[in-house]
């Protein structure tokens, strides 16, 4: 089932990580198996916040060295940051396999990713200069705490409940999905995507790496692959509802817009909530009155419907 | 007939009188079936032929239901409760002899009001999530927000009413009653539709009639592609533009008893466009079906 949400905040900053935690426990009986998040704060010119797991949630319980392994994955993980020149400004962990680095890089970020992600159980979760993409399994309210997610002050938010159907329940699988190698670029789906193989190959041949076997990954792929050909964020979406077969709503964030695109059959659910300084959207209308509890005018987007909103 | 008159006010129609359950004993099965608004349509095997009466009764009448005061309302908070103990509650209310209940607070909670077996008039100030009010076989609804997917899904009797928008597969499954949309809906609007009526005032999306195989269809604006698409029989009938038709779905003469009904079913709901209902296109099953309705019995016995 799944269920989706996103939040813009026009013009200003808000508290978009408790705003959508909330979201997101409403949520909560669409999918109980991973929480994920995307928010952006203030774009940080000049420097890159990289988010990153060194192993699976799962993987700490296994084996005696386990701790070992994480600590020589994250040691690599710097060694390899200085091979590219990039500066380390400030480091976190919020688990013991969840790391988030602020960069400073000049070079090509696209070669510095491939070769963190060479390192053994690693994937880089996102890159950019806004946005930051905490995803980890158990409800909105575990992940929100162990990630300190609800000071977080930002402009807009996407953010996702998972109900596993096509691949794991494990964080590699969870949403949202970053646009690698595109920077702020995020993805969060709702459906399911039946020519996932047929686009997997495609991609695969142009060189596209996919961490997951999850077909969402793909609109991920999907998307950054045509932002790199020069396509707005509007012409991706106008052309996945040709190209991407199946049954689907999902929303793309960047780093001033975000969008949403809905299936042929309008099988997926999302309600919209729009006024001058807020948009609100989700799978259930229940997610939108967590945050906006007085009386609203709400919508449903019919089918092939495209829409992209200014952050 | 003092508590009518409170409801209609309330509702803002008027809704007709009930039977009790002493006034049904002597009724024949026929008769029954009838004041349900299951024979109201008569069939003649080709679908495209489909009679009515301007002055039938319509499906509000709920045969079974036990004397209801309206006068006596009461108010329900569902703030901070789960969907599980609104309902309860609100047939605790219903057994205590409340007629009319206003549910304050609802914030989009799913599955309010299914399952309700009697008359009762039930306003909703704020909107509801999914399935809200599915099951119900009596009540009048009035909605003042917005419903999400599936409303009124498999209703057999009573009314609905939403101010409004509406989600996708709003009345499906609907087998009598009228529900009524007064802003947009989303897609399969009506979907296996087997009776009642459905009045949407603005606009209906793709696979809206999908598989519809009894009652009729309003829509005042326009409608989504594939319009009708499988539909065994019934009617539908459309104010604004249509993009495009499902198979089996063909268009039918307008005649002056539609005009009448349309009418007389968009102005007891204050929907009645300005430039009258002349426009509109009237939608039926173009197949050819086996009528069951007609079957002798022993022909019936074959096929079920």
């Amino acid at each position: 089932m799944c269920g989706i949400a996103g939040l813009i905040h026009r013009g200003k900053s808000s508290d978009v990580g408790s705003e959508m935690t909330s979201m997101l426990t409403a949520l909560k009986h669409r999918g109980p198996d991973s929480t994920g998040f995307a928010v952006y704060g203030e774009p940080n010119a000049g420097d890159y916040i990289m988010r990153l797991k060194v192993a699976e949630q799962e993987d700490m319980a296994s084996g005696y060295d386990m701790q070992d392994k994480i600590d020589a994955r994250v040691a690599m993980v710097e060694k390899r940051l200085a091979e590219h020149k990039a500066s380390i400004k400030a480091k976190d962990a919020a688990t013991p396999y969840a790391m988030r680095y602020v960069i400073t890089h000049d070079g090509d970020t696209e070669a510095m990713a491939r070769y963190i992600e060479d390192i053994e159980g690693t994937e880089i979760l996102s890159l950019g200069n806004s946005l930051e993409l905490i995803k980890d399994l158990g409800d909105a309210n575990v992940v929100a705490d162990n990630y300190g997610l609800r000071d977080f002050k930002g402009t807009h938010s996407i953010g996702h409940t998972r109900m596993a159907t096509e691949s794991d329940v494990d964080i590699r699988s969870a949403h949202p999905y970053w646009a690698f190698p595109y920077n702020d670029v995020s993805v969060v789906h709702n459906g399911q995507i039946t020519n996932y193989w047929l686009k997997r190959r495609q991609m695969e041949h142009k060189g596209h790496r996919f961490m997951s076997s999850c077909d969402s990954e793909l609109l991920a792929v999907y998307t950054a692959d045509n932002l790199a050909n020069g396509a707005t964020l509007e012409d991706s979406l106008k052309a996945s509802i040709e190209e991407i077969d199946g049954v689907f709503t999902y929303l793309v964030a960047t780093r001033d817009e975000l969008g949403m695109a809905k299936d042929t059959m309008a099988a997926k659910p999302l309600v919209l909530y729009e006024s001058d300084d807020m948009i609100a959207m989700a799978s259930e209308e229940v997610a939108i009155r967590a945050i906006l509890p007085q009386e609203i005018d709400t919508t449903d987007p019919y089918d092939e419907e495209i829409r992209v909103w200014k952050a | 007939m003092e508590s009518m008159s409170v409801m209609a006010s309330d509702m803002g129609y008027d809704p007709r009188a009930g039977k009790t359950r002493d006034e049904i004993e002597g009724t024949t099965q026929e008769d029954r079936a009838r004041d349900l608004g299951m024979m109201s349509e008569q069939l003649k095997n080709r679908s495209m032929e489909v009679f009515f009466e301007v002055g039938e009764e319509e499906n509000l009448i709920y045969p079974y239901a036990d004397k209801v005061d309206f006068n006596k309302r009461t108010e329900l908070d569902c703030e901070g409760k789960p969907t599980t103990q609104v309902n309860k509650d609100i047939r605790a209310l219903m057994e205590e002899g409340y007629g009319t209940i206003v549910l304050k607070n609802p914030r989009g909670m799913h599955s309010v009001g299914v399952g309700i077996l009697n008359k009762l008039n039930l306003i909703i100030e704020g909107s509801i999530g999914y399935f809200g009010v599915g099951l119900i076989d009596g009540p009048n609804v009035r909605i003042k927000g917005r419903v999400g997917w599936s409303c009124a899904e498999n209703m057999m009797s009573g009314t609905v009413l939403i101010e409004k928008n509406a989600g996708s597969t709003f009345g499906a499954a609907m087998r009598g009653g009228d529900l009524v949309c007064r802003g947009s809906v989303g897609s399969r609007t009506g979907i296996d539709q087997k009776g009642g009526t459905i009045i949407v005032g603005g606009d209906t999306g793709a696979f809206s009639g999908f598989m519809m195989q009894r009652g009729r269809m309003i829509v005042c604006g326009n409608a989504g592609k594939n319009l009708g698409d499988s539909m065994y029989d019934g009617t539908i009938y459309v104010g604004g533009e249509v993009q495009d038709y499902g198979v089996d779905a063909v268009q039918a003469e307008m005649t002056d008893l539609d005009k009448a009904w349309l009418t007389r079913k968009l102005t007891q709901y204050d929907l009645l466009p300005e430039k009258g209902v002349d426009h509109f296109t009237k939608i039926v099953a173009g197949k050819m079906l086996w009528n069951y309705d007609n079957l002798e019995p022993n022909e019936k016995k074959l096929i079920l």
